[in-house]
């Protein structure tokens, strides 16, 4: 983080402080809307200009008991006046509402971070709700770090007192406060939230009276009293020109469904059952019916699915979204569009496993169920996104080798992915790709007869065709049981099973897919950072400050799983030593391993949260100075000031 | 009460076109062979459907039959109409996904004992309370026939079979009031060797919008033989069958000597008629809205047959899901243009 300070011209006593980037953390009770105060300040930065990037955090328990530890919702947002990768290792500021955010938060702030607390809830009885014997806002215990505490529900209720609202619906407010108060100290425009809180509470003038009362009596705070010596400005960032919007992973996925309908000008047939972290595709999906989107939430994953087919069959383009659960009873659906080779759209927002596991956390532990995880040889083509705007693109692309090649795609998220947030530059809609289908019209029977044979393929893609119900003269049978490869009829010869087997896979294998790209600044790298999914920012963020400190790294990053892309293997002989990074126990390591015989260091961390870049810098550090041992477990120290 | 939308009130096949060319049976005959066993009722249930689609003067190619698996589910192969042979019970969902993003088709399921009440249980009855427009054919031979002879779910209690040595310990699913119980729009039962009997039936179900549940007994000759001999013996069938009729009296027998009364709370049972008087006899109407008349019929037949009610138990209409959704759509349309761009935009975006 580099700095300036200089007098602020406003009030002679607080001094202005330019920063490049700022990670802040609202951390509070499940309660005390701390996703909706962080979404609000990242649409303050949005609106500024910085570029940005976010990771809420929160339990998968609706309310967990008020002012415990698994109670404890946060949200964390990193701005920038420069492009970032990630939402940020450790929060330079620490805001929290009690002492249990306090407590599960602290380790993670840096030595001299800001923390900014509500007083009001450092009570004896919530104190002891989380173990304090002693409140750490007396026992020196804080000294390491620069403390601001502030009563925030006291002047919050104070600020309301003559709405008429009673002292508990007053205190609620505090969240507001606090934004109020950070927007100060981070000079962000307040138009925003203003306009927000008055159509967000449209229909409860008083209290959106309150709230926008609360968040103005934040900011007066900052402004009039002494007790801040700075605040802080972050400039706008210079990302490419253009329009920008703020997006989350799972809308920008939906807008690409929309965007994969209108394209090929198919009707979209959605068939859902809603699963943390997939439900916003299903809830997003279904605003959005003017589009000829229709959304069935099913009974089961299994009915969302066969909905999805059945629909896919009858000419539209049918998607499913679940998480990995879901997809365990997707399964034999998925085998079935594999076998009737239809196009089908399966979004898997992972989340942490194996069973119910961790809902709201995220991993990338789905890879191998993906990939391998039905009976017989099922090849299914895998994409994955690296950042919630690419989410966009990426459902595009799942659509376009969908349709093409006549397969279910799986299309692999998760949930930093679905949640988090990034600046998006708005595409133009002239510029996306055209994927319009052609279906059969006429029979195509080998033997010259009047007949529609379903698995005469075409050459070059080898996907068969598409024949609707209601063409007339191409009545056929599809189905689950092995088919005669070209005329469609049930088959059990044995020839005609292992070329079919071989025809399926080669179909899989030959779909075109654009060739991964190296980002090696010198071109004399020896380490490749190799990584898929959202680990992108991370990594990419650690080879930055690797970069920094002198040392040559190069990037890759796949979003093409199933096939991999051509130029792959080569990359992978290039360079001495490959890391990848991974949220599960290896999973992409060992497929490339037994793919291309290549000697994969596989760096792995199932922890529920996304690699820190600090920590990723470390290991990439080692492994360039040859210091690391094979298999070594996590870092602790962290690698210095540094740009991400 | 059911949501109107304010539907037009239409037939089962309103949107789906139809021909003047004339049509026989053998038109609806694939060139697959057939191949159930000798004697199986999969083949007369075959034969009576390909002799009854004509009478609909569809065009055959917007007609489609989705099925799970067991015996019963190769029907599609062996129709020259559009057909997928899907997976264990999930015939209705796939149905369901195709049936709603297609009007213009006649969707038919066909599924099994243990397909449609078994492994796909949950899917039935699910399409059933949303009233998709699909008719579903049960084929109840009471036996798992293509896994060579388990008991099913509709298998009476102390069934011996290869899984079940010492006899099964199930209660068995009355298929009839699973279906009323999901408060499906249309229920109906018909025999297998009832060709006059089932074509009613499937013509009523054809022309029905929303779901169709049709129940056919059908005999396995190898693994369940003689399930419905009771229903099928002359003297037998005509003391145990209780034939349905609209606006007509409930009454069976060999000489309509009984007929069908009220009976406790909501109930229904058999009578002698001279006992009770023929004024006192129920007089069949599918049309009643209340669940509860058509639940009674079923309840009267048990899993011994000793009595059984055939012809359509039910038959109401209600609004159904599909055309729902895709009114939901259609309006959804018209008060808003299609705008991609204005989509990706937004509301709230900086330049840069
Ligand atoms: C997922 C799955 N589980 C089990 C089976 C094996 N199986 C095939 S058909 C069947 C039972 C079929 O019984 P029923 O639906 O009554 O059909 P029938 O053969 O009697 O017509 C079973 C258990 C399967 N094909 N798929
Ligand atoms: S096993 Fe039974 S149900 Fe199956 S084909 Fe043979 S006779 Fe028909
Ligand atoms: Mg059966």
């Amino acid at each position: 983080m580099t700095r300036e300070t200089m007098a602020s011209p406003a009030n002679g006593k607080t001094e202005v402080t330019k920063l490049d980037r700022v990670v802040i953390r609202f951390a509070g009770d499940s309660g005390d809307g701390m996703q909706l105060t962080g979404d609000r300040f990242t649409s303050e930065a949005a609106a500024f200009g910085n570029d940005l990037a976010t990771l809420p955090n929160f339990p998968a328990e609706i309310r967990a008991p008020q002012g415990t530890i698994p109670g404890v919702s946060s949200f964390q947002v990193h701005f920038a006046d420069y492009d970032i990768l990630t939402p940020g290792d450790r929060p330079d500021v620490l805001v929290v509402m009690n002492p249990a955010a306090l407590k599960s938060n602290l380790a993670d702030v840096p030595r001299g971070g800001i923390l900014i607390v509500n007083t009001d809830e450092f009570s004896k009885r919530n104190l002891t709700k989380v173990g304090y014997e002693q409140s750490p806002l007396e026992d020196g215990s804080l000294e390491p770090y620069q403390v601001y505490e502030v009563a925030m529900s006291t002047l919050t209720q104070g600020a309301l007192a003559d709405t008429g609202l009673g002292k508990k619906d007053a205190a609620r407010c505090k969240n507001m406060f606090a934004l109020g108060l950070l927007s100060w100290m981070y000079h962000r425009p307040t138009e925003g939230t203003e306009r927000f809180l008055t159509e967000k509470f449209a229909a409860k003038p008083q209290i959106a009276e309150a709230n926008l009362l609360a968040f103005r009596a934040g900011w007066n705070y900052g402004e009039t009293t002494e007790a801040f010596a700075n605040t802080y400005e972050v400039a706008p960032a210079k990302l490419p020109q253009g329009t920008y919007r703020q997006i989350t992973g799972n809308q920008a996925l939906s807008y690409g469904i929309v965007a994969a309908g209108q394209q090929s000008k198919l009707p979209v047939v959605l068939g859902s059952y809603p699963i943390t972290p997939a439900s916003d595709i299903l809830h997003e999906l279904s605003k959005h019916k003017n589009f000829n989107v229709t959304t069935i939430q099913a009974e089961d994953e299994i009915a969302g699915i066969g909905a999805g087919l059945g629909a896919a069959y009858g000419g539209s383009l049918g998607v499913t979204s679940t998480s990995g659960p879901g997809v365990a009873l997707k399964s034999e659906t998925i085998g079935l569009a594999v076998m009737t080779e239809l196009p089908l759209l399966v979004i898997d927002v992972q989340r942490g496993g194996p069973s119910t596991g961790l809902p709201t956390k995220t991993e990338q532990a789905d890879l191998l169920q993906a990939m391998f995880g039905r009976n017989g040889e099922s090849p299914v083509p895998i994409v994955a996104p690296c950042s919630p705007g690419d989410c966009f693109d990426i459902a595009l692309e799942a659509a376009r080798i969908a349709l093409t090649y006549r397969t279910p795609v799986m299309l692999l998220s998760d949930g930093a992915i679905a949640n988090g947030s990034e600046p998006w530059l708005v595409p133009d809609v002239a510029d996306l790709p055209d994927l319009s289908v052609e279906f059969a019209a006429e029979p195509n029977a080998m033997d010259g007869s009047d007949e529609h044979w379903p698995y005469v393929r075409n050459t070059d893609t080898l996907a068969r065709e598409w024949a609707l119900p209601g063409t007339p003269g191409l009545q056929h049978r599809i189905g689950g049981l092995e088919k005669a490869d070209n005329q469609g009829h049930i088959s059990y010869d044995p020839d005609n099973h292992d070329r079919m087997v071989r025809l399926r896979q080669a179909k899989i294998d030959g779909i075109t897919v654009p060739d991964v790209t190296v980002d090696d600044p010198t071109g004399n790298a020896r380490v490749l950072a190799l990584g898929w999914g959202s680990s992108f920012g991370p990594i990419g963020a650690a080879c930055r400050r690797v970069r920094k400190s002198g040392m040559e790294i190069a990037q890759a990053h796949l979003r093409h799983l199933n096939p991999l892309p051509a130029n792959l293997g080569r990359i992978l002989e290039e360079y001495d030593t490959v890391v990848l990074p991974e949220m599960n126990m290896g999973q992409l390591a060992m497929v490339l391993r037994s793919r291309y015989l290549a000697d994969i260091r596989s760096y792995t961390k199932v922890a529920g949260l996304p690699f820190r870049a600090a920590e990723l810098a470390e290991v990439f550090t080692d492994i360039i100075n040859d210091t690391r041992p094979e298999g070594s477990g996590e870092t602790d120290h962290v690698l210095t000031e540094a740009t991400e | 009460m059911s949501t109107h939308l304010g539907l037009p009130d239409l037939g089962g096949l309103a949107d789906v076109p139809t021909t003047d060319a004339p049509q026989k049976a053998k038109d609806y005959k694939s060139d697959q062979e057939v191949r159930w066993c000798p004697g199986c009722g999969d083949y007369i249930v075959l034969n009576t459907m390909q002799s009854f689609l004509p009478t609909l003067g569809l065009k055959p190619e917007n007609i489609v039959f989705v099925s799970g698996i067991g015996c019963s589910s190769r029907f599609p192969y062996y129709m020259n109409t559009y057909g997928m042979h899907s997976i264990h019970g999930r015939a209705p969902a796939i149905a369901t996904g195709l049936a709603v993003s297609r009007p213009d088709l006649s969707v038919w399921v066909v599924t099994g004992d243990g397909d449609a009440l078994s492994i796909g249980g949950n899917h039935l009855i699910h399409a059933l309370r949303r009233n998709v427009n699909l008719k579903i054919l049960l084929f109840n031979n009471r036996i798992y026939g293509l896994t060579k002879g388990q008991y099913s779910p509709t298998s009476e209690e102390g069934k011996r079979t290869k899984s079940t040595p010492m006899g099964s310990l199930d209660h068995p699913f009355n298929p009839l009031s699973l279906a009323i119980g999901a408060e499906a729009s249309f229920v109906a039962r018909a025999l297998d060797s009832d060709k006059k009997g089932l074509t009613e039936v499937l013509t009523a179900a054809a022309q029905h919008r929303g779901s169709a549940f049709v129940e056919i007994y059908q005999n396995c000759p190898i693994f369940n033989d003689g399930a419905f001999d009771v229903i099928k013996d002359k003297d037998e069938a005509a003391r145990r069958l209780i034939p349905l009729r609209p606006g007509e009296p409930i009454t069976f027998g060999p000489e309509e000597e009984y007929g069908v009364v009220r009976s406790g709370f909501a109930g229904l049972e058999t009578a002698k008629v001279s006992e009770v008087g023929l004024d006192n006899v129920v007089v069949h109407d599918p049309t009643i809205t209340d669940p509860a008349y058509a639940f009674a019929l079923s309840r009267i037949g048990g899993q011994d047959l000793e009595h059984t009610p055939t012809g359509i138990l039910r038959q109401v209409s209600r609004t159904t899901y599909d055309d729902a959704a895709r009114a939901q759509v259609a309006q959804a349309k018209q008060a808003k243009p299609a705008d991609l761009q204005g989509l990706l935009t937004g509301n709230d975006t900086w330049t840069v």
